[in-house]
């Protein structure tokens, strides 16, 4: 298991990221969750091997940042590699309608859930 | 004082209870509060795992990209929050955010925390002061939201005067709770999403959201006692 430990050095940073500081794709929220869709091969990464070990089921960006002990950003950068690559595949958060969801620009805070999924998380909740 | 850590006797096998094959929608409520107010304890107390903890950073390299205004003399901003999973259903998982409320974390807020389906605001009332400026920000973010008080053993204030003391909104509820029980937290959390349909049936019907309405006139902050 790679556990490069909790660290904010820029340099190591810079060094898993090679250098980037944001994702090329914005797509990852923190509970995006995350499924590999193939085995570590040699040669590659550490932490993307890591990831992809981790992520054999679904599991969120926070998650995989806790694990590995790396800030959530850099996180999303080595995502945005292996979904670039066709590693992994993302399920991205569904909290609002149809209709309003994938609007850019418009502020997701005022966009209010959608009424199916706050029932089903009221009937999750009770269960409980 | 915040006594809360990342260990339990509920799940020995640690935190790598895999999700089902079939978990595709992630959720996300933070819990907002002031340091050694219960965020961790309730995220333990509901989680189906236990509490890990991770963070956020503001690199030198996100210069110029994120907004620094106001960080001075900083190179990097680091914000550290715990965090726990529920799973609602085969396909639905909520996970819960302790946040923690102060100045800095809220530049990090937009980031980490868009989309979320709300927030608990935990209170202790010995220190309410601690939450203004938590209250403020959700104001401000449009982020819908309820006030918890965790009991703490301390003087009893009736609502009204924890009302005033937070200048609150008469739209947003104020509930006590335990956030060492279970039963007391999932409670929390119910709380909160049915305060989120309310609004979700007030603005289908067409009547305005008072989410981020101006606090009101008539709280004065100060002595609730």
């Amino acid at each position: 298991m790679i556990r490069p430990g909790r660290d904010d050095d820029p340099d190591r940073l810079y060094t898993v990221t090679g250098g980037r500081s944001r994702a090329a794709s914005k797509d990852f929220d923190l509970v995006t969750l995350v499924v590999s869709e193939c085995d570590p091969v040699p040669g590659m990464q550490s932490e993307h091997a890591a990831i992809l070990r981790m992520c054999r089921y679904p599991t969120a960006v926070v998650e995989i940042a806790a694990e590995l002990g790396l800030p959530v950003s850099i996180v999303k950068i080595l995502l945005s590699d292996l979904l670039d690559s066709g590693r992994i595949t993302a399920r991205h958060p569904q909290t609002t309608g149809a209709a309003a969801r994938g609007r850019p620009g418009q502020p997701v805070a005022a966009q209010l859930p959608d009424p199916t999924i706050l029932e089903q998380v009221l009937v999750g909740l009770r269960n409980l | 004082m915040d006594s809360a850590t990342s260990d339990t006797s509920r799940s020995s096998s640690g935190s790598r209870a895999p999700l089902s094959s079939t978990a595709d929608n992630g959720l996300k409520i933070v819990i907002v509060g002031g340091f050694g107010v219960g965020k961790t304890t309730m995220v333990r107390s509901v989680s189906d795992i236990r509490p890990l903890n991770t963070e956020e950073t503001m690199t030198q390299a996100g210069r110029g990209v994120d907004d620094l205004t106001g960080v001075t003399g900083k190179s990097a901003t680091t914000v550290a929050f715990d965090f726990g999973r529920i799973t609602l259903n085969e396909r639905t998982v909520l996970y819960l955010f302790g946040a923690p409320g102060q100045e800095r974390f809220w530049f990090l807020w937009d980031r980490l925390f868009s989309g979320t389906l709300g927030a608990v605001v935990l209170v202790d009332t010995r220190r309410l002061a601690d939450s203004w400026y938590a209250i403020d920000r959700l104001e401000h973010h449009g982020t819908p939201f309820i006030v918890a008080r965790n009991d703490f053993g301390g003087p009893r204030y009736a609502p009204e005067e924890i009302r005033d003391a937070l200048d609150l909104d008469e739209e947003v509820p104020l509930i006590e709770c335990d956030a060492r029980s279970r039963e007391s937290s999932k409670q929390v959390l119910i709380a909160l999403v049915e305060h989120l349909q309310q609004l979700a049936a007030a603005a289908s019907a067409g009547t305005p959201v008072p989410v981020a309405a101006a606090a009101l006139p008539h709280g004065v902050h100060g002595e609730t006692s």
